[in-house]
């Protein structure tokens, strides 16, 4: 089974009451909000989840590895994701419980 | 941006909601993405990521304080992939 937006917005139509269109639309408005303030360069802090971050990478060599020939990875800015101890915690423990 | 921060903005682009709807979106969203990992699901938002768990093997790690051999056990760790779009607008110079 894999979370999707439809799924999220079913459970907001659920457990929040809003209504089809306001839970998608809801939906849309989460996860743009926080591609927006990481687009502006700020970092995502949602106490209990996890960080999101952004890195500026440097420029360093790279290789096709199809033919081998080298190309430089261009200088970037990319997010990573930190979880929560919360998170980490959370997964552990149904995992273990899981497996035992 | 806090979570605080974001109920906020989300509040203020649906003024027909009451405030309260906006928190508990923001928990409800938030809740249903942690229960997926802890199910071992994955979590896929197009246009933004995906979430999935990466297996660490277990390992014999040292105490750094006695020097002690001990056993790390085996894990799974929460894991985030960005997607096309973001990365792209991550990316871009900034004006």
């Amino acid at each position: 089974m894999t979370l999707t937006k439809a799924e999220l917005a079913d459970l907001l139509f659920e457990k929040v009451g809003l209504n089809k269109r306001e839970a998608k639309d809801m939906v849309e408005a989460f996860f743009e909000e926080v591609r927006h303030a990481l687009e502006a360069g700020d970092s995502v802090k949602l106490s209990g989840f996890g960080n999101f971050q952004l890195r500026d990478k440097p420029q360093r060599p790279g290789r096709n590895p199809k033919t081998g020939e080298e190309i430089p990875i261009t200088a970037r800015r990319v997010v990573t994701f930190h979880a929560s101890q919360k998170l980490k915690a959370t997964v552990e423990s149904v995992r273990n419980e899981q497996s035992t | 941006m806090t979570k605080s921060e974001l109920i906020a903005r989300l509040a203020g682009r649906f003024p027909q909601l009451v405030a309260k709807d906006a928190d508990l979106t923001v928990k409800v969203v938030l809740d249903a993405m942690s229960l997926a990992l802890a199910r071992g699901d994955r979590i896929e938002i197009r246009g933004f990521g995906s979430f999935a768990l990466n297996y660490r093997p277990p390992r014999m790690g040292r105490n750094p304080k006695s020097g002690e051999k001990v056993l790390v056990p085996a894990k799974h760790v929460p894991h985030f992939k960005a997607g096309k779009e973001l990365r792209e607008r991550v990316d871009q110079p900034q004006s």
